[in-house]
Protein backbone atom coordinates (compact mmCIF):
# COMPACT_ATOMS: atom_id res chain seq x y z
CA UNK A 1 0.00 0.00 0.00
CA UNK A 2 1.41 3.38 -0.73
CA UNK A 3 0.56 6.78 0.11
CA UNK A 4 -2.75 8.09 -0.25
CA UNK A 5 -3.53 4.96 -2.19
CA UNK A 6 -5.49 1.97 -1.56
CA UNK A 7 -6.69 -1.01 -3.32
CA UNK A 8 -10.08 -1.85 -1.96
CA UNK A 9 -12.03 -3.73 -4.01
CA UNK A 10 -15.43 -1.76 -5.33
CA UNK A 11 -17.96 -4.32 -6.10
CA UNK A 12 -17.23 -6.05 -9.62
CA UNK A 13 -14.68 -2.72 -10.27
CA UNK A 14 -11.49 -4.23 -11.58
CA UNK A 15 -9.71 -1.05 -10.86
CA UNK A 16 -6.19 -1.43 -9.43
CA UNK A 17 -5.91 1.63 -7.90
CA UNK A 18 -7.90 4.01 -5.89
CA UNK A 19 -7.28 7.75 -4.75
CA UNK A 20 -10.10 8.12 -2.13
CA UNK A 21 -10.41 12.30 -1.94
CA UNK A 22 -14.03 11.91 -0.79
CA UNK A 23 -14.60 14.84 1.33
CA UNK A 24 -11.85 16.65 0.79
CA UNK A 25 -11.58 20.08 -1.18
CA UNK A 26 -9.42 21.31 -3.49
CA UNK A 27 -6.43 21.10 -3.90
CA UNK A 28 -6.17 18.22 -2.11
CA UNK A 29 -7.87 15.30 -4.36
CA UNK A 30 -5.01 16.47 -6.61
CA UNK A 31 -2.36 16.52 -4.32
CA UNK A 32 -3.07 12.76 -3.61
CA UNK A 33 -3.73 11.93 -7.09
CA UNK A 34 -0.01 13.13 -7.71
CA UNK A 35 1.73 11.53 -4.85
CA UNK A 36 0.25 8.18 -5.76
CA UNK A 37 1.27 8.42 -8.96
CA UNK A 38 4.31 9.01 -8.29
CA UNK A 39 6.91 5.91 -8.62
CA UNK A 40 3.93 3.77 -10.14
CA UNK A 41 4.79 2.46 -13.45
CA UNK A 42 3.85 4.05 -17.03
CA UNK A 43 0.54 3.23 -17.99
CA UNK A 44 -1.11 2.28 -14.75
CA UNK A 45 -4.42 3.56 -14.67
CA UNK A 46 -5.56 5.66 -10.86
CA UNK A 47 -9.16 6.61 -10.30
CA UNK A 48 -10.00 9.41 -8.17
CA UNK A 49 -12.99 9.45 -5.92
CA UNK A 50 -13.98 12.97 -5.07
CA UNK A 51 -17.04 14.74 -4.10
CA UNK A 52 -15.53 17.80 -4.30
CA UNK A 53 -17.26 19.48 -8.09
CA UNK A 54 -13.88 21.06 -8.91
CA UNK A 55 -12.07 17.72 -9.03
CA UNK A 56 -14.14 17.21 -12.45
CA UNK A 57 -11.97 20.18 -14.12
CA UNK A 58 -8.93 19.62 -12.09
CA UNK A 59 -8.24 16.31 -12.30
CA UNK A 60 -8.36 16.38 -16.32
CA UNK A 61 -6.38 19.82 -16.06
CA UNK A 62 -3.88 18.07 -13.96
CA UNK A 63 -3.17 15.10 -16.88
CA UNK A 64 -2.92 17.79 -19.19
CA UNK A 65 -0.46 19.75 -17.40
CA UNK A 66 1.79 16.72 -15.98
CA UNK A 67 1.83 15.10 -19.70
CA UNK A 68 -0.61 11.87 -18.32
CA UNK A 69 -3.75 11.02 -20.08
CA UNK A 70 -7.20 11.74 -18.73
CA UNK A 71 -9.13 8.85 -19.31
CA UNK A 72 -12.88 9.78 -18.56
CA UNK A 73 -15.32 10.39 -15.61
CA UNK A 74 -18.57 8.26 -14.40
CA UNK A 75 -20.72 8.24 -11.03
CA UNK A 76 -20.25 6.23 -8.38
CA UNK A 77 -23.48 4.55 -6.12
CA UNK A 78 -21.80 6.73 -3.35
CA UNK A 79 -22.59 10.39 -5.29
CA UNK A 80 -19.15 10.74 -5.62
CA UNK A 81 -17.01 10.64 -8.81
CA UNK A 82 -14.85 8.38 -10.05
CA UNK A 83 -11.68 10.08 -12.63
CA UNK A 84 -9.29 8.04 -14.16
CA UNK A 85 -6.18 8.66 -15.55
CA UNK A 86 -3.47 6.84 -17.02
CA UNK A 87 0.25 7.27 -16.48
CA UNK A 88 2.22 8.56 -19.60
CA UNK A 89 4.84 6.49 -20.81
CA UNK A 90 8.24 7.13 -19.55
CA UNK B 1 13.22 48.92 5.73
CA UNK B 2 9.45 48.87 4.90
CA UNK B 3 9.37 47.84 1.41
CA UNK B 4 6.20 49.47 -0.27
CA UNK B 5 3.11 47.67 -1.43
CA UNK B 6 2.95 46.42 -4.83
CA UNK B 7 -0.61 46.58 -6.22
CA UNK B 8 -1.48 44.09 -9.12
CA UNK B 9 -4.83 43.46 -8.66
CA UNK B 10 -6.30 46.20 -10.42
CA UNK B 11 -8.98 44.59 -12.54
CA UNK B 12 -12.07 46.54 -11.87
CA UNK B 13 -10.66 48.84 -9.15
CA UNK B 14 -7.35 50.75 -9.88
CA UNK B 15 -6.01 53.32 -7.81
CA UNK B 16 -6.95 56.34 -8.73
CA UNK B 17 -4.56 59.16 -10.16
CA UNK B 18 -3.99 62.38 -8.75
CA UNK B 19 -5.88 64.28 -11.98
CA UNK B 20 -8.49 61.96 -10.99
CA UNK B 21 -8.82 62.64 -7.76
CA UNK B 22 -8.69 66.53 -8.26
CA UNK B 23 -11.91 65.42 -10.39
CA UNK B 24 -13.67 64.33 -7.83
CA UNK B 25 -12.96 67.22 -5.65
CA UNK B 26 -13.86 69.89 -8.17
CA UNK B 27 -16.65 67.80 -8.71
CA UNK B 28 -17.60 68.23 -5.47
CA UNK B 29 -17.30 72.06 -5.11
CA UNK B 30 -19.03 72.97 -8.60
CA UNK B 31 -21.19 70.09 -9.02
CA UNK B 32 -23.12 69.44 -5.72
CA UNK B 33 -26.52 71.01 -6.87
CA UNK B 34 -29.09 68.74 -8.03
CA UNK B 35 -28.61 68.47 -11.80
CA UNK B 36 -32.81 68.08 -12.42
CA UNK B 37 -33.60 71.11 -11.18
CA UNK B 38 -34.08 74.72 -13.51
CA UNK B 39 -31.62 77.00 -11.52
CA UNK B 40 -28.26 78.07 -11.93
CA UNK B 41 -26.04 75.97 -9.94
CA UNK B 42 -27.97 72.85 -11.00
CA UNK B 43 -27.45 74.20 -14.61
CA UNK B 44 -23.93 74.55 -13.87
CA UNK B 45 -23.93 70.52 -12.07
CA UNK B 46 -25.91 69.26 -15.28
CA UNK B 47 -23.11 70.77 -17.53
CA UNK B 48 -20.63 68.48 -15.84
CA UNK B 49 -22.61 65.40 -16.38
CA UNK B 50 -23.32 66.54 -20.06
CA UNK B 51 -19.44 67.28 -20.76
CA UNK B 52 -18.29 64.41 -19.16
CA UNK B 53 -20.78 61.88 -21.27
CA UNK B 54 -19.20 63.46 -24.34
CA UNK B 55 -15.98 63.02 -23.20
CA UNK B 56 -16.76 59.41 -22.43
CA UNK B 57 -18.92 58.88 -25.89
CA UNK B 58 -15.97 60.16 -27.91
CA UNK B 59 -14.05 57.51 -26.77
CA UNK B 60 -16.40 54.93 -27.20
CA UNK B 61 -16.86 56.00 -30.94
CA UNK B 62 -20.51 57.64 -30.55
CA UNK B 63 -23.05 60.91 -29.79
CA UNK B 64 -22.89 61.69 -26.13
CA UNK B 65 -26.73 61.28 -26.64
CA UNK B 66 -26.24 57.50 -26.94
CA UNK B 67 -24.08 57.63 -23.64
CA UNK B 68 -25.84 57.33 -19.98
CA UNK B 69 -24.06 56.84 -16.40
CA UNK B 70 -25.67 54.14 -14.42
CA UNK B 71 -25.04 53.04 -10.25
CA UNK B 72 -22.83 49.91 -11.52
CA UNK B 73 -22.47 47.27 -14.35
CA UNK B 74 -24.71 44.99 -12.50
CA UNK B 75 -27.22 47.27 -12.59
CA UNK B 76 -26.64 48.33 -16.16
CA UNK B 77 -26.78 44.74 -17.12
CA UNK B 78 -29.61 43.95 -14.90
CA UNK B 79 -31.38 47.13 -16.97
CA UNK B 80 -30.44 46.54 -20.57
CA UNK B 81 -31.02 42.33 -20.20
CA UNK B 82 -34.51 42.98 -18.92
CA UNK B 83 -34.93 46.11 -20.94
CA UNK B 84 -34.77 44.46 -24.40
CA UNK B 85 -36.25 40.80 -23.53
CA UNK B 86 -39.24 42.99 -22.75
CA UNK B 87 -39.48 44.80 -25.87
CA UNK B 88 -39.05 41.44 -27.58
CA UNK B 89 -40.83 39.54 -25.08
CA UNK B 90 -41.74 36.70 -27.63
CA UNK B 91 -38.38 35.73 -27.89
CA UNK B 92 -38.04 33.38 -24.51
CA UNK B 93 -34.10 32.96 -24.77
CA UNK B 94 -31.12 34.85 -23.85
CA UNK B 95 -27.94 33.36 -25.56
CA UNK B 96 -25.02 34.04 -24.06
CA UNK B 97 -20.62 33.09 -24.02
CA UNK B 98 -20.17 30.77 -20.98
CA UNK B 99 -17.19 33.03 -20.03
CA UNK B 100 -19.33 36.31 -19.21
CA UNK B 101 -19.32 38.02 -16.16
CA UNK B 102 -21.03 36.13 -13.31
CA UNK B 103 -23.10 39.27 -13.02
CA UNK B 104 -24.67 39.39 -16.53
CA UNK B 105 -25.36 36.10 -16.75
CA UNK B 106 -27.29 36.33 -13.50
CA UNK B 107 -29.35 38.56 -14.85
CA UNK B 108 -29.90 36.74 -17.90
CA UNK B 109 -31.31 34.06 -15.80
CA UNK B 110 -33.30 36.53 -13.80
CA UNK B 111 -35.31 37.80 -16.78
CA UNK B 112 -35.28 34.22 -18.77
CA UNK B 113 -35.10 31.92 -15.65
CA UNK B 114 -35.58 28.80 -18.37
CA UNK B 115 -33.95 29.98 -21.30
CA UNK B 116 -30.20 30.71 -20.83
CA UNK B 117 -28.29 29.11 -23.48
CA UNK B 118 -24.24 29.11 -22.48
CA UNK B 119 -22.17 28.96 -25.47
CA UNK B 120 -19.07 27.33 -24.93
CA UNK B 121 -15.75 28.95 -25.38
CA UNK B 122 -12.20 26.61 -26.99
CA UNK B 123 -9.18 26.30 -24.24
CA UNK B 124 -7.85 29.87 -25.25
CA UNK B 125 -11.20 31.03 -24.36
CA UNK B 126 -13.01 32.06 -27.79
CA UNK B 127 -16.23 31.84 -28.31
CA UNK B 128 -17.54 28.41 -30.62
CA UNK B 129 -18.74 30.56 -33.24
CA UNK B 130 -20.35 27.50 -35.24
CA UNK B 131 -22.69 27.10 -31.72
CA UNK B 132 -23.05 30.56 -31.44
CA UNK B 133 -24.25 31.29 -35.06
CA UNK B 134 -26.69 27.95 -34.63
CA UNK B 135 -28.38 29.14 -31.10
CA UNK B 136 -28.73 32.95 -32.44
CA UNK B 137 -30.00 31.64 -36.19
CA UNK B 138 -32.88 29.88 -34.45
CA UNK B 139 -35.80 31.47 -33.66
CA UNK B 140 -37.19 32.76 -30.43
CA UNK B 141 -34.31 34.43 -29.54
CA UNK B 142 -34.51 37.99 -27.54
CA UNK B 143 -31.11 39.13 -27.44
CA UNK B 144 -27.08 37.50 -27.21
CA UNK B 145 -24.49 39.29 -24.91
CA UNK B 146 -20.68 38.55 -25.78
CA UNK B 147 -18.37 40.33 -23.81
CA UNK B 148 -15.22 42.00 -25.48
CA UNK B 149 -12.57 41.01 -23.26
CA UNK B 150 -12.02 38.44 -20.11
CA UNK B 151 -11.49 40.45 -16.84
CA UNK B 152 -10.56 37.10 -15.48
CA UNK B 153 -7.88 35.49 -18.47
CA UNK B 154 -7.69 38.65 -20.67
CA UNK B 155 -8.61 37.17 -24.35
CA UNK B 156 -10.07 39.43 -26.38
CA UNK B 157 -13.37 37.86 -28.36
CA UNK B 158 -13.50 38.18 -32.14
CA UNK B 159 -16.62 40.24 -32.17
CA UNK B 160 -16.59 41.49 -36.12
CA UNK B 161 -18.27 38.23 -37.17
CA UNK B 162 -20.23 37.38 -33.75
CA UNK B 163 -22.09 41.22 -34.00
CA UNK B 164 -22.70 40.11 -38.04
CA UNK B 165 -24.03 36.25 -37.07
CA UNK B 166 -26.23 38.88 -34.63
CA UNK B 167 -27.29 40.92 -37.45
CA UNK B 168 -28.26 38.85 -40.00
CA UNK B 169 -30.54 36.87 -37.43
CA UNK B 170 -32.05 40.60 -36.14
CA UNK B 171 -31.07 39.60 -32.62
CA UNK B 172 -29.57 42.74 -30.80
CA UNK B 173 -26.15 42.43 -29.54
CA UNK B 174 -25.02 43.17 -25.67
CA UNK B 175 -21.33 43.20 -25.57
CA UNK B 176 -19.79 43.48 -22.29
CA UNK B 177 -16.76 46.03 -22.58
CA UNK B 178 -16.37 46.60 -18.68
CA UNK B 179 -12.30 45.16 -18.98
CA UNK B 180 -11.42 46.62 -22.41
CA UNK B 181 -13.12 50.36 -22.23
CA UNK B 182 -9.68 52.49 -21.83
CA UNK B 183 -6.57 49.88 -22.14
CA UNK B 184 -8.23 48.90 -26.12
CA UNK B 185 -10.16 50.43 -29.23
CA UNK B 186 -14.05 50.40 -28.57
CA UNK B 187 -15.64 48.03 -29.91
CA UNK B 188 -17.74 49.06 -33.34
CA UNK B 189 -20.80 46.81 -34.25
CA UNK B 190 -23.60 46.06 -31.16
CA UNK B 191 -26.94 47.53 -29.73
CA UNK B 192 -25.17 47.95 -26.31
CA UNK B 193 -22.36 48.14 -24.65
CA UNK B 194 -21.47 48.31 -20.87
CA UNK B 195 -18.28 49.87 -19.66
CA UNK B 196 -16.63 50.16 -16.23
CA UNK B 197 -14.77 53.80 -15.23
CA UNK B 198 -13.01 51.62 -11.76
CA UNK B 199 -11.65 49.44 -14.72
CA UNK B 200 -9.84 52.46 -16.12
CA UNK B 201 -8.81 54.18 -13.10
CA UNK B 202 -11.85 55.99 -12.18
CA UNK B 203 -13.73 55.96 -9.14
CA UNK B 204 -16.43 53.03 -7.97
CA UNK B 205 -19.90 53.14 -7.86
CA UNK B 206 -20.66 54.28 -11.26
CA UNK B 207 -20.47 52.39 -14.78
CA UNK B 208 -21.70 53.25 -18.17
CA UNK B 209 -24.60 52.15 -20.79
CA UNK B 210 -24.34 52.76 -24.46
CA UNK B 211 -26.99 52.17 -26.83
CA UNK B 212 -27.06 52.19 -30.52
CA UNK B 213 -30.11 54.40 -32.30
CA UNK B 214 -32.40 51.62 -33.05
CA UNK B 215 -32.29 49.65 -29.89
CA UNK B 216 -35.48 49.30 -28.34
CA UNK B 217 -36.59 48.45 -25.22
CA UNK B 218 -39.18 48.65 -22.51
CA UNK B 219 -39.23 49.12 -19.15
CA UNK B 220 -39.90 46.40 -16.79
CA UNK B 221 -38.69 48.85 -13.41
CA UNK B 222 -40.59 52.02 -12.24
CA UNK B 223 -41.21 55.30 -13.94
CA UNK B 224 -38.71 58.10 -13.58
CA UNK B 225 -34.98 57.96 -15.32
CA UNK B 226 -34.48 54.80 -17.13
CA UNK B 227 -30.29 54.10 -16.38
CA UNK B 228 -29.95 55.73 -13.37
CA UNK B 229 -32.93 56.05 -11.20
CA UNK B 230 -32.47 58.88 -8.64
CA UNK B 231 -29.90 60.43 -10.91
CA UNK B 232 -26.73 60.69 -11.47
CA UNK B 233 -23.21 61.61 -9.27
CA UNK B 234 -22.06 64.60 -10.62
CA UNK B 235 -18.59 64.14 -8.68
CA UNK B 236 -18.02 60.42 -9.92
CA UNK B 237 -19.35 60.72 -13.59
CA UNK B 238 -16.54 63.83 -14.04
CA UNK B 239 -13.64 61.71 -12.47
CA UNK B 240 -14.56 59.14 -14.89
CA UNK B 241 -14.62 61.25 -18.13
CA UNK B 242 -10.93 62.75 -16.69
CA UNK B 243 -9.81 59.45 -15.84
CA UNK B 244 -10.49 57.68 -19.37
CA UNK B 245 -8.94 61.26 -21.59
CA UNK B 246 -5.85 60.68 -19.17
CA UNK B 247 -5.92 56.62 -20.24
CA UNK B 248 -6.97 57.41 -23.79
CA UNK B 249 -3.73 60.11 -23.51
CA UNK B 250 -1.43 57.72 -22.28
CA UNK B 251 -2.82 54.60 -23.98
CA UNK B 252 0.14 53.35 -26.58
CA UNK B 253 2.43 54.23 -24.22
CA UNK B 254 1.13 52.09 -21.40
CA UNK B 255 -0.02 49.39 -23.38
CA UNK B 256 3.87 49.21 -24.57
CA UNK B 257 5.41 49.49 -21.38
CA UNK B 258 2.71 47.39 -19.23
CA UNK B 259 2.59 44.67 -22.28
CA UNK B 260 6.16 44.57 -22.31
CA UNK B 261 5.94 43.77 -18.27
CA UNK B 262 3.25 41.38 -18.92
CA UNK B 263 5.27 39.70 -21.04
CA UNK B 264 7.82 39.16 -18.56
CA UNK B 265 5.80 37.63 -16.24
CA UNK B 266 4.67 35.26 -19.16
CA UNK B 267 8.21 34.04 -20.03
CA UNK B 268 9.25 33.30 -16.43
CA UNK B 269 6.18 32.21 -15.16
CA UNK B 270 5.95 29.58 -18.19
CA UNK B 271 9.10 28.33 -16.87
CA UNK B 272 8.03 27.27 -13.43
CA UNK B 273 7.03 23.67 -12.43
CA UNK B 274 3.63 22.70 -12.69
CA UNK B 275 2.22 26.53 -13.96
CA UNK B 276 0.36 27.14 -16.94
CA UNK B 277 -0.45 30.31 -18.12
CA UNK B 278 -3.96 31.03 -19.39
CA UNK B 279 -6.08 32.81 -22.31
CA UNK B 280 -4.84 33.33 -25.82
CA UNK B 281 -1.28 34.56 -25.66
CA UNK B 282 -1.48 36.96 -28.49
CA UNK B 283 -5.37 38.06 -28.94
CA UNK B 284 -5.56 39.41 -24.93
CA UNK B 285 -5.79 42.58 -23.11
CA UNK B 286 -2.06 44.14 -22.36
CA UNK B 287 -2.08 44.25 -18.62
CA UNK B 288 -3.87 41.02 -17.76
CA UNK B 289 -2.04 38.03 -17.08
CA UNK B 290 -3.35 34.73 -15.36
CA UNK B 291 -1.96 31.65 -14.75
CA UNK B 292 -2.34 28.29 -12.73
CA UNK B 293 -0.19 26.61 -10.63
CA UNK B 294 -0.73 23.30 -9.62
CA UNK B 295 -1.00 21.47 -5.87
CA UNK B 296 -2.15 25.09 -3.90
CA UNK B 297 -5.28 26.87 -3.24
CA UNK B 298 -5.52 30.17 -4.24
CA UNK B 299 -6.33 31.79 -0.68
CA UNK B 300 -3.05 30.41 0.55
CA UNK B 301 -1.39 31.76 -2.06
CA UNK B 302 -3.45 35.05 -2.15
CA UNK B 303 -2.59 35.79 1.45
CA UNK B 304 0.96 34.77 0.96
CA UNK B 305 1.53 37.11 -1.91
CA UNK B 306 0.16 39.85 0.30
CA UNK B 307 1.80 38.80 3.52
CA UNK B 308 5.37 40.06 1.40
CA UNK B 309 3.53 42.97 0.23
CA UNK B 310 1.87 42.04 -3.08
CA UNK B 311 -1.90 42.39 -4.43
CA UNK B 312 -2.93 39.68 -6.94
CA UNK B 313 -6.64 38.31 -8.03
CA UNK B 314 -7.48 34.49 -7.77
CA UNK B 315 -9.88 33.05 -9.68
CA UNK B 316 -10.42 30.46 -7.82
CA UNK B 317 -13.52 28.57 -6.18
CA UNK B 318 -11.56 28.31 -2.96
CA UNK B 319 -10.52 31.95 -3.01
CA UNK B 320 -13.84 33.44 -3.54
CA UNK B 321 -15.64 31.74 -0.99
CA UNK B 322 -17.97 29.68 -3.67
CA UNK B 323 -18.37 26.16 -3.54
CA UNK B 324 -18.66 26.18 -7.07
CA UNK B 325 -15.29 26.19 -9.64
CA UNK B 326 -14.67 29.57 -11.50
CA UNK B 327 -17.13 29.19 -14.53
CA UNK B 328 -14.66 30.67 -16.92
CA UNK B 329 -11.49 28.38 -15.89
CA UNK B 330 -13.83 25.13 -16.08
CA UNK B 331 -15.08 26.48 -19.45
CA UNK B 332 -11.38 26.61 -20.74
CA UNK B 333 -10.83 23.41 -19.37
CA UNK B 334 -8.12 25.14 -16.70
CA UNK B 335 -7.30 23.95 -13.34
CA UNK B 336 -10.02 25.61 -10.96
CA UNK B 337 -7.64 25.92 -8.42
CA UNK B 338 -4.23 28.24 -7.67
CA UNK B 339 -4.99 30.79 -9.88
CA UNK B 340 -3.17 33.70 -10.14
CA UNK B 341 -4.57 37.01 -11.85
CA UNK B 342 -2.18 40.01 -12.64
CA UNK B 343 -3.41 43.21 -13.90
CA UNK B 344 -1.26 46.08 -13.89
CA UNK B 345 -1.73 49.94 -14.25
CA UNK B 346 -0.02 52.90 -14.63
CA UNK B 347 1.75 52.99 -11.83
CA UNK B 348 3.29 50.01 -11.41
CA UNK B 349 7.21 49.93 -12.31
CA UNK B 350 9.68 47.41 -13.94
CA UNK B 351 10.91 47.37 -10.65
CA UNK B 352 7.45 45.70 -8.77
CA UNK B 353 7.14 43.60 -10.98
CA UNK B 354 10.34 41.99 -10.86
CA UNK B 355 10.33 41.95 -7.21
CA UNK B 356 7.29 40.10 -7.87
CA UNK B 357 8.90 37.35 -9.79
CA UNK B 358 11.71 37.34 -7.52
CA UNK B 359 9.40 36.34 -4.57
CA UNK B 360 6.66 33.82 -6.42
CA UNK B 361 8.63 30.77 -6.50
CA UNK B 362 9.40 30.71 -3.13
CA UNK B 363 6.18 31.48 -2.11
CA UNK B 364 4.55 28.86 -4.16
CA UNK B 365 7.38 26.20 -2.63
CA UNK B 366 6.08 27.28 1.00
CA UNK B 367 2.36 26.55 0.21
CA UNK B 368 2.67 23.53 -1.99
CA UNK B 369 5.35 22.14 0.88
CA UNK B 370 2.77 23.45 3.69
CA UNK B 371 0.25 21.15 1.69
CA UNK B 372 1.85 18.44 1.66
CA UNK B 373 1.92 18.56 -2.30
CA UNK B 374 5.11 15.95 -4.06
CA UNK B 375 7.93 17.27 -4.48
CA UNK B 376 8.31 18.86 -8.26
CA UNK B 377 11.63 18.63 -9.93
Amino acid sequence: MTDGVTDVPTGDDPTPFQVDARGKACPIPIILLAKAAQNRAPGTELTVLATDLAARYDVPAWARMTGNHFVGESETDGGAIALTVRLRMA
Amino acid sequence: MQRSRVFLDAGGSAPLSSRVVDALQAGFADGWADPARLVTESRKARGLIDGSREAIAEVIGVGADQVHFTPSIHFAFERVISGIAQMRRAQPRIVVSAIERDALIHAAFHTRPHGVELIGVDTAGHLDINAFTAAVAADGVALAAVQHASQEIGTVQRLDPIARVCADAGVPLLVDASSSIGHRDAPKHWDALVAHPADWGGPAGIAVLALSPQTRWLPTWPEGDDWAPGGVSVPLALASAVALQEREQERLANAGRLGALVEKIRATVRRLEGVEVLGDPYERLPHVVTFSCLYVDGESLLSELDREGFAVGSGSACASGSLEPSRVLASIGALTHGNVRVVLHPAVTGEDVDRFLAVLPEVLGRVRSRLGAPRMP
